[in-house]
C-alpha cells in the first residue's frame, strides 16, 4: 500500500518523459505542472473545476489538474499543450479559426479538442462535441469560432 | 492549493483500506476515503474539512467493476460517471450521470463520491432508489450487501469506517422506461433547480427528485397521487407539490416558489410525456 | 490597393496562443519569491474593533502581516476614497482588511486563517435607493474630504452622493406637456462581474537602489506607475512596470488595486519579490466588478412617434469606493438618449455609494446599462404609438446636423450613418417587425431591436506613442504602450504602420509586452481607443520614418527627396523605378558602392495628444469628451416557452459603422465576443448578495457565464462612414458588441411574455415573478 506523508518524491510521466518531483501530497497536478515542470500552459482560472483553463490530459481522458492531486498522477500518462509540439491538428485549426482572443483558457479548450479527437477519431455529433467543450469557459469570443476550430480540426 | 497537510493512502484490497481507517480512527487522525476528489479538494481549498488522512480507494478492484451480470449489473464505486455513460448499460444512470458537473468532471466524479459526497443534490442516487438496487459496503466489521434503501435516506448512512464498494443494480431496471429531466435556473452546466428520474414497472410510475429540497427522495405519496389517472396532469402536479417530504429549497440558484412552479411544469411535461408516449 | 489595411491579417501572437508559449504575469518562476494573500471583510459595512495578527506571525515561514494601520494612503483614480487595506470600517463584504506575506501561497494562506478581526457591524445600504433615503447610513462620513485628481468631480456633502452630472438642453417640461404620447418605466440592474478568465495577480520588487518593479496583469501600466508615484511620492521615473500578455481585461484590470498590495507587501519584506494572485473569489469580491444602475426614464413623442422630449434620471451604484464611476457618471450623462435627435432633454446621473464591491470600467463603460433603460422605454413608446420598433428607431435617428445630449453637432464623420445601420439590420435578422409569433402550443418567437452609440469619456490631455527600430532584413519593430489582452490591438496597429511604408505586415514585428521603460506611454488600453490614439502615433512614426528615408534616398540615389518613393521593401525614385535600394541596405544608414556613408539609422517615432476635448458645463452639460463617435444598431431573436418562461436564443445580428474595416475578421470577432458577453450578462449574470450584503458564493460555480451550446448564431455586418479625422477612418468598435444585447434581449423577451422586463439578468425566474406580479397588480 502507498503512503505518502510529507515531502515525497514521485514520478511523473508527463509528456512522453519521465519527471521526478518533490510534492505534499495535498499538492495539486496544476501546482507541479506549473511550478515545478514549468509547464505554464495549463492555466488556473478558479480552482474549483468551473472553468477548464487547467484541463491537461490523462490516460486519453480530458481532466481539470486543478481537482486532482499531483500524487494519483502516478503511473498515469499526463499530456500538456506543450507535449502537443506544435504539430497537432488543433493548433492550426485554432489558428485559422480565430479562435481566442486573449488565450487565457485556450490551452484548456485545445486540450479537450484533442482528446475529443483521440477518442472520437471520426467527427461525432454536435451534441457529443457541445458537451465536451461546454467543460470550459471563454469570455472573450462567441464560441462560434471554438466551434467552426473543431470542424477545421477534423476537416483540416 | 489546500494550505494544509495530509497523509495519502493508496490501498491495493478492501481489507487494507479499512484497516488503515480503522487504525487512524483509534489515533484520532480525521481520515476521508477518497475517489474522484472534486468535492475534497474544493471543500479543502475552500477551509470547510481538514482531513488529516486521505485514503485512494481508486486502486481497490472491487471498487472498479463495471460488469453486467446474469441477474443484476454491478458498479463499482470508483467508477467515473463517464464510465458508466459510455458503457450505455444503465440508461437512467448513464442519463442523470450525464447531466451532472460538466463531462471533463464527468471523467473523474465517480459514483460514491457523488453518492456520499456533502453537495445536497446527490443525483445518481435516483436512478438507484427507482431501481430496487442493492449497495454493498465494507468497514473494520467487514462487508455487507444491503438494499440501497436502506442505507439512503437522502443521505448515505454508512457505519464508521464504512466505503461504498459498489451498487447492484438487477436487470429489469435495465431495460425499463425511464426518463430524465434536469432543471436549471438558465446555464445548462449548473446545479438542478428541479432533477427528475422516473421508471415504469408494470405500467406504474415510480418517481425521484433532487434540487426540490435539501436531499434526494422517492416519495411514495407522490408516486401515487401520479398514478391516479382520475386526476387531470395540473392536479396531478399541483397535489404533488403538497406532498414534499421536507421544505423547498431556496437559494442563489432559485428561491423556493420558484422551486415549486419548475416542479409542477416538470411533472406535468413527465405526465404529458407518458400520456403522449413520447418520452 | 491596399497592402495591409483591410485584410483579414492573423493576429502576430496566434502560434504563441495555441502552443502554451505565450507567457502571463503569473506564468514566470516563483523560485525566490515570496507569496501574499489577503483577509477580506466578512461584512458588508462594519467598525473593525481589533485585528489579532499574532496567530498568523507566529507561523513558520511568515514574513510579516500587514493590516490598515500599515498604510495610511488613499487611491482612487479620481478621487482617493480607498484605503489599500480597511482602515477603521469596513465597507463592502471582501473588502481587503489584511495582507499575509509568506514564503509560499500554502503559508500564506494558513496565517490568513490564524488572523482575528472583531468587527462591529453598521447598518448597510445596497442600492442607491437606499443610499439616497432619509436616514440612511453615511458609508464615508465626510464624502468631500478626500484629495480629488479631477477638477469636475462633485461630491455632495452629508449624502452618499459622490458625483452628479447635469445636461439641460431646450424645455424639456413644456416640450413633455405638448406630448400626446408620454411614457415613464423605472429601471433596476444589479451590478455583474468582468468574470476575465485570468484573475488579477501581480509582483513588486524593490532594487537595492530603490527601483520599484511591478509585473502584472494590468490593461493600465502607466496609471499603475503614476499612482503608485503619487501616494507613495516616488518618482515616477523610479517605478518600472511591466506587463506581459493579460489574459482578459474588460475594463476590470483598468483599476490599479493588485499593484498596490503586493508593493505594500514588497516594501515591508525589504524589497525582496512578492506575489499576490488573488483567487477567483476574491477576484469578485474584492476586485471591482460592473456597476449596478437605478434609472427613471421619461420620453415624449407626438403620435407619429417623434420623440420631443426626455427627461431622464440615472443613480449608478458604484459600491463602496468611487473608482472611475464619476466619469462611467459623466458617460452616462454625454450619451443618455442613445443616438437619437432629441431637442428637449434634461438629465441627472448620480454616482451613489453604496456597501457593494465598488466598481470600475467595464466594458462599455456604462453604456449597455444605460442603453437597456432607453431603448426599452422606446419599445414601449413603440407600442403606444402602434409602430414597428425598428421604424421608430429610423424616425429618431440621430443625424447630421441634431445636437448630440452636450449639444456636439452631429455629421456624417463624426457620428456615422445609423439609418443604414438599422435598414441594414433589418435585413441580417430578417425582422419580423417586432411581433411575437406563435409556433406551437404555448411557444412564441419574438425579437427586439436595440441601438446602441458611444463617445469616448478620457482625460482631455491623454496621450499615446510609438517608436519603430529597424532590422538588417528591412523588417522593422513596432514598440507602443498598448497591452496586448485580445483585443489584437497591435496587430491592427502593425497593419497601419506595413500600410504607411508599404510591407508586408508580416515585416512589422510588434513588442507584445509593455514596459513602462521602453515603449512609448500610452494613456491606458481602454474605451477602445487603440486604433484612434495610438493609430494616430503609429502613422506619425512611419512618416517620421518615411520622411529619414527620404533624405538618405535623395542622396543615395541623386534625386529630390519628394521624388522618393518607398513600397515594397524599396525605395526609389519615381522617375526611375529600376534603380531602387533595397530597405534592408538603407534603414541602418547607406553604404555607397564605394563605400562611402550616407545618412543615419533610420528610427521612426510618433507621439499624439488628444486635442479639442473639455470639460462638461456645469449646469447644461455642454461640451465634448470624445474624439468620435460609434453607432450602430442590433437585433436578438428568441424562442419563448410562455409556460415555463424559459427561452432561446436563436440569433443576434449586429450592424455598426465602424468607420472603415481594419481587419474584417478580427474586428468581426471582437464585436461577436462582446455580442457573448452582452447576452450571457443579460440572461444569466448578477452578483446575489443575502440579505446582510454578503456575496453568496463568488465563484463560477454558482455565477454563470455562458458555456458553449447555449449560444445564438451570431452575425455582424458593417457600415463604413469613414471618420476623417482618425487613422484611415477608423471608428472604436472593440467594446461595442456589447452595447445593445441586453437591451434587445430585454425587448425581444418582453415581446414573447408580453410583459415589462425592467431588470436584469432576465433569468426565467425574472420572468416569471414579472409575470406572477402584474397578475397580482390585477388582482
Amino acid at each position: 500500500m502507498v503512503r505518502y506523508e510529507g515531502m515525497v518524491v514521485i514520478s511523473l510521466h508527463v509528456n512522453g518523459e519521465n519527471r521526478e518531483v518533490a510534492v505534499r501530497p495535498a499538492d495539486l497536478l496544476l501546482t507541479v505542472l506549473r511550478e515545478q515542470l514549468g509547464l505554464t500552459a495549463a492555466k488556473p482560472g478558479c480552482l474549483n473545476g468551473d472553468c477548464g483553463a487547467c484541463t491537461v490530459i490523462v490516460d486519453g481522458w480530458p481532466v481539470k489538474s486543478c481537482l486532482m492531486l499531483a500524487v494519483e498522477a502516478e503511473g498515469h500518462t499526463i499530456l500538456t499543450v506543450e507535449g502537443l509540439g506544435g504539430t497537432a491538428a488543433v493548433h492550426r485549426a485554432f489558428v485559422d479559426a480565430n479562435a481566442f482572443q486573449c488565450g487565457y483558457c485556450t490551452p484548456g479548450f485545445l486540450m479537450v479538442c484533442h482528446a475529443l479527437m483521440t477518442r472520437h477519431p471520426a467527427m461525432p455529433g454536435e451534441s457529443v462535441v457541445e458537451e465536451w467543450l461546454a467543460s470550459n469557459l471563454c469570455r472573450c469570443t462567441s464560441y462560434q469560432e471554438i466551434r467552426s476550430a473543431v470542424e477545421r480540426m477534423y476537416a483540416p | 492549493m489546500i494550505p494544509f497537510n495530509f497523509v495519502y493512502y493508496r490501498p491495493d484490497s478492501l481489507g487494507a483500506a479499512a484497516e488503515v481507517y480503522e487504525k487512524l480512527r483509534r489515533e484520532g487522525v480525521s481520515a476521508v476515503y477518497y475517489a474522484g476528489g472534486s468535492e475534497i479538494i474544493t471543500m479543502c481549498r475552500a477551509g470547510a474539512i481538514e482531513p488529516r488522512a486521505v485514503i485512494d480507494i481508486k486502486r481497490i478492484p472491487e471498487c472498479m467493476i463495471l460488469s453486467p451480470g446474469d441477474r443484476r449489473m454491478t458498479i463499482g464505486s470508483a467508477c467515473t460517471l463517464s464510465q458508466i455513460g459510455e458503457s450505455r448499460m444503465f440508461p437512467l444512470l448513464a442519463l442523470s450521470c450525464g447531466r451532472i458537473a460538466d463531462h471533463t468532471n464527468q471523467c473523474r466524479i465517480t459514483l460514491g463520491g457523488n453518492l456520499c459526497g456533502s453537495i445536497q443534490y446527490r443525483e445518481t442516487s435516483l436512478p438507484l432508489l427507482l431501481s430496487d438496487a442493492d449497495i454493498s459496503l465494507y468497514g473494520p466489521e467487514g462487508a455487507r450487501d444491503v438494499p440501497f434503501h436502506s442505507v439512503f435516506d437522502g443521505y448515505m448512512r454508512l457505519k464508521p469506517g464504512e466505503l461504498v464498494v459498489a451498487v447492484h443494480v438487477p436487470v429489469w431496471a435495465l431495460t425499463a422506461q425511464c426518463a430524465h429531466m434536469k432543471k436549471t435556473a438558465n446555464e445548462k452546466i449548473d446545479y438542478p433547480l428541479v432533477s427528475v428520474a422516473a421508471v415504469w414497472r408494470d405500467g406504474c410510475l415510480r418517481i425521484a427528485f433532487s434540487g426540490v429540497c435539501a436531499f434526494p427522495f422517492r416519495s411514495q405519496a407522490i408516486e401515487s397521487v401520479l398514478n391516479d389517472r382520475t386526476m387531470t396532469r395540473g392536479e396531478r402536479a399541483q397535489r404533488a407539490a403538497c406532498l414534499l417530504p421536507a421544505p423547498v429549497t431556496s437559494d442563489a440558484e432559485g428561491s423556493g416558489e420558484y422551486r415549486l412552479f419548475v416542479f409542477r411544469n416538470t411533472i406535468d411535461e413527465i405526465l404529458e410525456g407518458w400520456e403522449n408516449g413520447t418520452l | 490597393m491596399n497592402t495591409a489595411v483591410g485584410k483579414s491579417v492573423r493576429r502576430k501572437e496566434a502560434w504563441d496562443k495555441v502552443t502554451g508559449r505565450a507567457k502571463y504575469t503569473d506564468d514566470f518562476p516563483i523560485a525566490g519569491v515570496l507569496s501574499a494573500r489577503l483577509l477580506t471583510s466578512a461584512h458588508a459595512h462594519a467598525r473593525i474593533r481589533g485585528i489579532d495578527i499574532s496567530g498568523a506571525l507566529a507561523l513558520e515561514g511568515v514574513k510579516a502581516v500587514l493590516t490598515g494601520a500599515d498604510c495610511p494612503e488613499l487611491f482612487g483614480p479620481l478621487t482617493r476614497d480607498r484605503p489599500a487595506l480597511a482602515r477603521d470600517v469596513a465597507r463592502y463584504a471582501g473588502e481587503p482588511v489584511a495582507l499575509a506575506v509568506a514564503q509560499d501561497d500554502y503559508t500564506a494562506e494558513r496565517a490568513v486563517r490564524l488572523i482575528r478581526v472583531e468587527y462591529e457591524p453598521l447598518p448597510i445600504s445596497l442600492t442607491p435607493s437606499q443610499s439616497l433615503a432619509r436616514g440612511a447610513p453615511l458609508i464615508h462620513a465626510q464624502v468631500n474630504g478626500y484629495r480629488k485628481n479631477a477638477p469636475d468631480i462633485h461630491p455632495e456633502p452629508g449624502t452618499n452622493i459622490a458625483g452628479r452630472y447635469r445636461i439641460r438642453k431646450g424645455d424639456s417640461g413644456n416640450a413633455l406637456r405638448r406630448c400626446n404620447t408620454v411614457v415613464r418605466q423605472r429601471f433596476f440592474l444589479p451590478p455583474s462581474d468582468h468574470m476575465a478568465m485570468e484573475v488579477r495577480t501581480a509582483r513588486a520588487e524593490i532594487s537595492s537602489g530603490g527601483d520599484v518593479i511591478i509585473t502584472t496583469s494590468s490593461q493600465s501600466p502607466y496609471s499603475v506607475r503614476n499612482e503608485l508615484s503619487e501616494a507613495f511620492l516616488i518618482p515616477a521615473g523610479k517605478i518600472q512596470v511591466r506587463v506581459p500578455f493579460v489574459g482578459g481585461g474588460f475594463g476590470g484590470k483598468a483599476s490599479v488595486m493588485p499593484e498596490i498590495l503586493a508593493f505594500l507587501a514588497s516594501r515591508r519584506v525589504g524589497g525582496k519579490p512578492v506575489r499576490l494572485t488573488m483567487p477567483r473569489e476574491q477576484d469578485m469580491a474584492a476586485a471591482p466588478g460592473r456597476i449596478g444602475l437605478e434609472a427613471d426614464i421619461t420620453l415624449g413623442a407626438s403620435k407619429d412617434g417623434l420623440i420631443h422630449a426626455a427627461e431622464l434620471t440615472y443613480w449608478l451604484d458604484c459600491g463602496a469606493y468611487t473608482d472611475i464611476s464619476p466619469y462611467m457618471t459623466k458617460a452616462i450623462a454625454v450619451d443618455c438618449t442613445g443616438p437619437y435627435h432629441v431637442e428637449n432633454l434634461s438629465c441627472d446621473a448620480l454616482c451613489v455609494y453604496t456597501n457593494h464591491t465598488y466598481a470600475t470600467s467595464y466594458r462599455s463603460f456604462a453604456h449597455e446599462s444605460y442603453t437597456y433603460c432607453i431603448e426599452r422605454t422606446l419599445d414601449m413608446l413603440a407600442d403606444r404609438c402602434a409602430l414597428d420598433p425598428l421604424e421608430l428607431r429610423i424616425r429618431n435617428a440621430i443625424r447630421p446636423g441634431s445636437l448630440t445630449p452636450t449639444q456636439v453637432e452631429c455629421t456624417a464623420a463624426l457620428t456615422g450613418n445609423l439609418t443604414e445601420c438599422l435598414n441594414r439590420v433589418r435585413q441580417l435578422s430578417q425582422w419580423n417587425g417586432g411581433i411575437a409569433t406563435p409556433i406551437k402550443k404555448d411557444t412564441v418567437r419574438a425579437m427586439g431591436v436595440s441601438c446602441f452609440w458611444k463617445t469616448e469619456n478620457p482625460p482631455t490631455d491623454a496621450i499615446s506613442g510609438a517608436l519603430v527600430t529597424c532590422n538588417p532584413d528591412g523588417s522593422v519593430n513596432l514598440h507602443t504602450g498598448v497591452v496586448e489582452m485580445g483585443d489584437a490591438g497591435q496587430t491592427h496597429l502593425a497593419q497601419m504602420f506595413a500600410e504607411k511604408l508599404k510591407i508586408d505586415t508580416d515585416k512589422v514585428h510588434v513588442v507584445m509586452p509593455v514596459d513602462t521603460r521602453t515603449a512609448p506611454e500610452h494613456w491606458k488600453t481602454v474605451a477602445s481607443l487603440t486604433e484612434y490614439m495610438a493609430g494616430h502615433a503609429v502613422v506619425r512614426a512611419a512618416d517620421d520614418m518615411l520622411c529619414q528615408l527620404r533624405a538618405i534616398g535623395s542622396q543615395a540615389l541623386g534625386c529630390p527627396a519628394e521624388e522618393i518613393e518607398v513600397a515594397h521593401g524599396r525605395l526609389y525614385s519615381i522617375k526611375n523605378p529600376e534603380r531602387f535600394i533595397a530597405l534592408k541596405d538603407i534603414v541602418r544608414g547607406y553604404k555607397s558602392a564605394t563605400g562611402e556613408s550616407i545618412g543615419e539609422p533610420v528610427l521612426g517615432r510618433g507621439g499624439y495628444m488628444l486635442k479639442g476635448l473639455v470639460m462638461l458645463d456645469p449646469e447644461t452639460g455642454e461640451g465634448r469628451t470624445g474624439p468620435q463617435w460609434t453607432l450602430g444598431a442590433q437585433v436578438v431573436e428568441v424562442e419563448a416557452d410562455r409556460k415555463t418562461c424559459t427561452y432561446r436564443i436563436l440569433s443576434a445580428s449586429t450592424v455598426i459603422d465602424i468607420g472603415a474595416l481594419l481587419n474584417p475578421e478580427s474586428m468581426r470577432s471582437m464585436l461577436a465576443g462582446g455580442m457573448a458577453m452582452g447576452i450571457s450578462m443579460a440572461s444569466r449574470e448578477a452578483f446575489s448578495y443575502d440579505a446582510g450584503g454578503i456575496p453568496r458564493l463568488p465563484n463560477l460555480r454558482t455565477y454563470k457565464i455562458m458555456h458553449i451550446g447555449q449560444e445564438p448564431d451570431y452575425r455582424v455586418d458593417f457600415v463604413e462612414t469613414p471618420d476623417c479625422a482618425s487613422p484611415y477612418g477608423v471608428r472604436s468598435y472593440a467594446e461595442h458588441g456589447i452595447i445593445g444585447m441586453p437591451a434587445a434581449l430585454g425587448n425581444a423577451l418582453s415581446s414573447a411574455f408580453g410583459r415589462q422586463l425592467n431588470t436584469l439578468p432576465l433569468t426565467p425566474e425574472t420572468i416569471w415573478r414579472t409575470r406572477a406580479e402584474d397578475v397580482h397588480d390585477t388582482l
